[in-house]
């Protein structure tokens, strides 16, 4: 069945995306701009990816991003998971819809307290802050993202196939890793991506709990805007736009995989 | 199976059961699921337990395949207490009602779990894969995922996938509960040749009647964590012993009334002042003096508009509902007492003027031995 969109539809769909996308589009058009000058276009050129190769800054504070995305985010999923088997699992305890609300609040929580409550709490600890502040602090949000991608999974999954893996001669360590893991990977996978993006993106937090010498390229990005916007930020921007738009992609598809297996359990 | 073979062991003196469940209680919490409950199940039976929701029918299934263990009491499998037996290392396997195929495996990978599990060498692996796939119809099948199979298939695969692992005994769980009607009896037959060719003891739980006197050789029917009986189909249908139990299988007519000694041989019963009393053949004479139920199927009453001749029992009452189902027709006739009995007759002709219709008085009948005398 083809459908006509109205004239209406057509035109609130164009402004709408127009006004998500078309600053970012400009980004990009004017990462390819020849002129040093950012508002003026002077013709296509890749110049300014090549002179990001060289900027020492930018490459470290792209490494230290890279480091804390992948390290956090790989501890967060694998927190988050736990915590959202025990929350599905655990049956009625007392005082269980408290705990899924405290896993669930720092989604809400503004980043601006989150960061600085961190900050405080690194400090009493007396902890240097450095990468891995931001790491732990990193973990802390990514866990949360993750509990609830996983958990959505858990609660549609028919336990009775644990209990058929045991009948079938399994522990339940076993059954753990042979079926339910397998079954819930896609999910898995779609919370490391995101985990990994927000991490990516994180500015606040990480600027709250970051110390010298560990830069992430967000607060990298924010403080050379603040000297003025030079084509190699553009750059800079359009390559995160592209590796975060692809950790997007991805971690949609493994939902959608993740949707289909539901489907037939 | 149902009371036309010869198989009886439970009517065997010294006959070993292969299940011993002995005074059984299981509590969750203070409701108790389960209460003192005692049966014995035969090697080759295929058992039902039947009951309404909630009635601990799954609870008891889940005990024998080691999901719950009881409460207090014992469960022994030839002999062996099997309470603290994980259900990994029982020899027993179960199929699940949701059926628990694993959806990432194909359908030859589900049914070699179990056996990879055990250790079974390779080669036999596929031998005993072949040969299930082969009696439950899905040779060429293997290399699908459950989600490319259709619900009768399905079930297939949850049953070759226990099946394979040759378990001393299996449990089905509502087996064919998410399969149409027409399927449903179809793959009834199916699993009753399959248990005879194996010899396996099935232990089946429905709460679909027609089922349980399908398949089964004798059937448990469950109240409120009791049973209520045991017995083969025909026994169950045609003895019940409580009015539960009437009551649950099939359609039938309960008569309350008072016993009393009757002019010739078996008993009366007075059930309204001012009509005869019913004449019932049984040798309770002991129930003389105390209240009974009679217990009456509707296809053994009759119904005329005259009064009948040499009839036992025979009794006038008002049509006040007729439901014709194709093969039978249902009449609801009032009595002066304003209870309902249901009377039915076979439709043996296609065109016949029944001459029966709304508001006729009319008389049922029945013989003194069509029904049964209750005492609970």
């Amino acid at each position: 069945m083809t459908r006509r969109f109205s004239w209406f539809n057509t035109t609130s769909l164009t402004l709408g995306m127009a006004f998500l996308y078309l600053p970012i589009l400009l980004l990009i058009i004017y990462s390819f701009n020849a002129s040093k000058l950012v508002t003026v276009w002077g013709g296509w050129s890749t110049k300014w990816y090549s002179s990001l190769l060289e900027n020492e800054a930018f490459l470290e504070a792209a490494w230290v991003t890279i480091r804390v995305a992948f390290i956090s985010a790989t501890v967060a999923t694998f927190l988050g998971t736990l915590a959202a088997y025990a929350l599905v699992r655990a049956g009625k305890f007392r005082g269980r819809t408290l705990f899924t609300g405290m896993v669930y609040a720092p989604l809400v929580m503004p980043e601006v307290i989150t960061g600085l409550s961190l900050l405080l709490l690194f400090i009493s600890f007396g902890m240097d802050r450095g990468i891995t502040t931001i790491i732990l602090a990193h973990i802390t949000f990514g866990m949360c993202f993750a509990s609830v991608v996983v958990s959505s999974r858990l609660v549609s999954f028919d336990s009775s196939l644990e209990e058929a893996a045991c009948d079938l001669g399994c522990t339940p360590v076993q059954a753990f890793f042979s079926v339910t893991l397998p079954v819930i990977a896609p999910a898995i996978a779609a919370a490391w991506l995101l985990a990994f993006t927000l991490s990516l993106d994180d500015l606040v937090i990480a600027s709250f709990t970051s110390g010298p010498g560990a830069t992430t390229l967000p607060m990298k990005i924010y403080s050379s805007v603040r000297l003025g916007v030079t084509p190699e930020i553009n750059a800079l921007s359009t390559i995160m736009i592209a590796v975060v738009s692809l950790g997007v992609i991805l971690a949609s598809l493994a939902g959608k995989r993740a949707e289909i297996s539901r489907s037939e359990t | 199976m149902a009371g036309f073979s010869s198989f009886a062991p439970w009517d065997e003196p010294g006959k070993k059961p292969l299940i011993e469940i002995k005074s059984v209680s299981k509590f969750f919490g203070a409701f108790e699921a389960i209460h003192d409950l005692s049966v014995n199940i035969y090697e080759r039976e295929f058992f039902a337990i039947l009951g309404p929701s909630g009635c601990g029918k799954t609870t008891l299934m889940r005990m024998l395949a080691g999901f719950e263990t009881p409460t207090s009491g014992q469960i022994l499998l030839d002999g062996q207490n099997i309470g603290p037996v994980p259900p990994a290392k029982r020899p027993v396997n179960m199929m699940f009602q949701s059926y628990a195929l694993f959806p990432h495996l194909t359908v030859e990978k589900n049914i070699a779990f179990g056996l990879k599990r055990e250790g079974v060498a390779a080669g036999e692996i596929s031998d005993r894969i072949t040969d299930i796939m082969k009696l439950v119809q899905l040779t060429d099948f293997g290399r699908r995922k459950p989600h490319q199979l259709s619900g009768g298939q399905r079930q297939r695969v949850a049953l070759a996938r226990a099946l394979v692992k040759r378990p001393r005994l299996l449990l089905l769980d509502e087996p064919l509960g998410a399969l149409d009607k027409k399927l449903r009896q179809q793959t009834q037959f199916e699993l009753m040749n399959i248990q005879e060719t194996l010899g396996t003891t099935f232990v089946i739980v429905t709460h679909d009647q027609e089922e349980a006197m399908t398949v089964s050789s004798r059937i448990a029917v469950m109240n409120n964590g009791e049973i209520a009986q045991v017995a083969p189909p025909t026994d169950l249908y045609e003895q019940p012993s409580s009015r539960f139990v009437a009551d649950f299988i099939g359609e039938v007519n309960i008569i309350e009334g008072r016993c009393a000694p009757a002019a010739r041989d078996g008993i009366s019963l007075a059930w309204n002042e001012g009509s005869d009393d019913l004449r019932i053949a049984s040798d309770a004479t002991s129930q003389i003096g105390t209240t009974a139920w009679l217990a009456l199927r509707p296809e053994k009453v009759g119904i005329t508009k005259t009064r009948p001749e040499g009839t036992d029992n025979a009794v006038q009452g008002e049509v006040i509902d007729i439901a014709y189902l194709g093969n039978i027709t249902t009449y609801h006739v009032e009595l002066p007492t304003g209870a309902i009995i249901k009377a039915q007759e076979s439709n043996l002709q296609r065109v016949a003027n029944r001459g029966i219709t709304w508001e006729d008085t009319v008389w049922v009948h029945w013989s003194a031995d069509a029904g049964v005398l209750l005492t609970a």
